[in-house]
């Protein structure tokens, strides 16, 4: 899970990383009176999961609390790449003297967490990287051994901050490496993290992604679900435990396994082209169980998307045999009844695929189709949906 | 021949006692697996009958292999005890630890990996894997093991359902070893292990290997194809369709920007000389075809 930037700041409050002062608002009037209780200067910020925001407009300078209600009204609503702004922060502003970069994230390719730190902060670290990769101390930490100050010390002096700040700079990369453990997190981000004036070192804006498997450790997670941003059709398969995506397409699609269930949103759409670009309308992996329920809760979700003209069952019995699944679509679709309205393309192979497809068969439904191959079921449900 | 585990593989099941564990347990058992016993914390001296096997439960992982000198483990055990079950199975310094598990927190993973790094005694499967299958051997996991026998493929996938197509698709032929390595973010062994593992196995002919998006692997696995592999490989990517920024299904497949993408991993193995299908069944096709020529 992504956080908002005010949750990031919330989660650094809570583990003593320096901030400055700052609260969400939903309407121009809490914009406005968070700008009062702060005072001064503040920096109005669309809270979007999403770069570029400051190039977008959502981002804005405001002098007083008058002001701030005025922006915030124009900024709340605003559209940045597709992601409506429901909300803004207000933080205090502070003169910035320097900007830098601190990040501590999975590193997939070898297995490990790793350290980023630079001292061009502010902008996009990926083009630092790619133009200028001397500029990016990139150090390896291993998660039995932690980072201590020392190490941090060192790792800071890598990325060449200046001497007069080092030790400040390595006691915030302490206390994110915390917040890294503790919260369970894969990226924590600060960017900038900046040098004001006066010389205290804040964390002006940050990114956090925590891990959605260790929320058994974290029940406080479950708060910063940002509910909002659901599709209302992912919410409800959420409720089901179902592990289902919407995307854009025409052709519903249910399977057993994600590789599979991936597999078959491309055969799906490569079979599109066929037939008017037909694509794909969700991912839905209804895993190794496969019983009567959770293939009528699968079918009910699919079935409830106005976007979808067909439904491709594909499935390769396993553990769960095929005969097993058979009887699990057709009592899907008794439960279902006449909200079973469109056509149904089943595949199944695997385990007992013999008997799966005897029991489809005999149940002889006026909206199930067999076919034999993926690739055949594919081409047969995208042909349906295009009709 | 085979790689991983053979005949002579002596597996104790860690989590045997929950329901998971003896469901796998006894399939294991129906496939000519040699399994000796299982571990379950608190319930050491009991002995299981599971179909007329009589398995010991052991407290640890150490006292499974005084006892049976097993020599791989596989876990059932569920995400929230799961870092500490395989950390006894690394302390016992068992040769291979498959982890069956879906759902571990990937901190958890990520500290007994560096863990059995540190040891450099066991080589780690997974988790959030199928498992491993040497047909007509041993099978190790999840796998359904009547669908294909032996035979001179070998097959490295990060997704379980697809290993399974695939070796359905190509079950005349058979294969020397399946391996499902998992979707999750860090994993303990690698396409790369495989590929270098069959390409020096004699016994195995071809290669297929199954990817999908996220991460990195891919490509990694297609530099090495170029530099070590002789022995012909097809690949499979799944994701293609794959928008930015959702996960699907596994915690590892999901694409960020331009990396992870299927696009980019099918242009790198093909860069490498792997023929690369567009569904599953054109690329058992392709491996007919190479088996043939």
């Amino acid at each position: 899970m992504d956080l908002f930037e005010y949750q990031a700041r919330d989660l650094f409050e809570k583990h003593g990383v320096p901030v400055l002062a700052g609260a969400v608002a939903t309407t121009a009037q809490e914009a406005e009176a968070a700008a009062e209780k702060i005072g001064g200067k503040v920096v109005i910020k669309a809270q979007v999961k999403v770069g570029g925001r400051g190039k977008a407009g959502g981002v804005k300078l405001a002098q007083n609390s008058n002001e701030a209600r005025e922006i915030a009204s124009k900024i709340l609503g605003m559209d940045i790449k597709g992601h409506v702004v429901g909300k803004v922060m207000i933080a205090q502003a502070a003169p910035i003297e320097a900007e830098y970069y601190l990040a501590i994230l999975l590193d997939r390719s070898n297995r490990t967490f790793l350290v980023m730190a630079s001292v061009a902060g502010g902008m996009d670290i990926e083009q630092v990287a790619h133009e200028t990769p001397e500029k990016l101390a990139k150090v390896p930490v291993n998660s039995n051994h932690g980072i201590s100050q020392s190490e941090a010390v060192k790792i800071i002096q890598q990325a060449q901050f200046p001497a007069d700040i080092a030790e400040q700079v390595a006691e915030v990369l302490v206390l994110i490496w915390n917040v890294f453990v503790s919260e369970d997190a894969t990226l924590v981000e600060i960017n900038p993290l900046v040098k004001t004036s006066d010389g205290r070192i804040i964390a002006l804006d940050g990114k956090v992604t925590l891990d959605d498997n260790a929320g058994f450790r974290h029940p406080d997670h479950e708060l910063l679900v940002d509910h909002s941003a659901t599709n209302p059709l992912e919410a409800l398969a959420k409720e089901k435990d179902l592990n289902y995506v919407k995307l854009n397409g025409e052709v519903g699609v249910i399977g057993n396994g994600a590789g599979l269930v991936m597999s078959t949103l491309d055969v799906v759409a490569y079979a599109g082209e066929k037939f008017g670009g037909v694509k794909p309308a969700n991912f839905l992996d209804i895993g190794g169980g496969a019983s009567a329920q959770v293939m009528a809760d699968g079918l009910s979700i699919i079935l409830g998307d106005p976007d979808v003209k067909s439904v491709f069952v594909n499935v390769f019995g396993g553990i769960t045999a095929c005969d097993a699944v058979a009887n699990g679509i057709v009592q899907a679709l008794e439960i279902l009844g006449d909200k079973a309205s469109k056509p149904i393309v089943v595949r199944l192979d695997g385990n007992n695929v013999l008997e799966g497809r005897r029991i489809l068969n005999e149940a002889n439904h006026p909206l199930i189709q067999q076919l034999d191959t993926m690739d055949g079921a594919a081409a047969r449900a995208a042909e349906l949906a295009a009709k | 021949m085979s790689i991983l585990i053979n005949k002579a593989s002596r597996v104790i099941v860690q989590g045997m006692t929950g329901s998971e564990g003896t469901k796998h347990t006894r399939r294991m058992l129906a496939s000519g697996t040699v399994i000796v016993g299982g571990v379950t914390p608190g319930k050491g001296g009991q002995v299981v009958d599971i179909d007329g096997h009589h398995l010991p439960v052991f407290n640890t992982v150490a006292e499974a292999v005084a006892a049976t000198q097993a020599n791989v483990s596989v876990v059932f055990v569920p995400p929230k005890f799961a870092k500490a079950a395989v950390v006894d199975a690394i302390d016992a310094a068992l040769a291979l630890v498959v982890v069956i598990t879906e759902g571990i927190p990937v901190h958890d993973t990520a500290a007994f990996f560096a863990y059995a790094q540190s040891k450099g005694t066991t080589r780690l499967l997974g988790p959030n894997c199928p498992g491993i299958i040497t047909p007509g051997e041993s099978n190790v996991g999840i796998i359904p093991a009547d669908i294909t026998g032996a035979g001179p493929i070998g097959l490295v996938s990060k997704s379980g359902t697809l290993t399974y197509q695939m070796m359905y698709e190509l079950r005349d032929i058979g294969f020397t070893t399946a391996v499902g390595i998992g979707g999750d973010p860090i994993i303990g062994t690698t396409h790369i292990d495989c590929l270098r593992a069959f390409q020096d196995d004699p016994m195995t002919e071809a290669i297929v290997m199954i990817g999908e998006i996220g991460g990195d692997a891919e490509e990694r696995a297609a530099a090495f194809i170029k530099e070590y592999v002789t022995k012909p490989v097809v690949g499979y990517v799944a994701g293609f369709t794959a928008p930015e920024g959702k996960t699907m299904g596994h915690a590892g497949a999901i694409v960020s920007g331009s990396s992870g993408t299927a696009k980019g991993k099918k242009d790198a193995l093909e860069a490498a000389g792997v023929q690369v299908g567009q569904t599953p069944s054109e690329t058992a096709r392709l491996m007919r075809a190479l088996l043939k020529g």
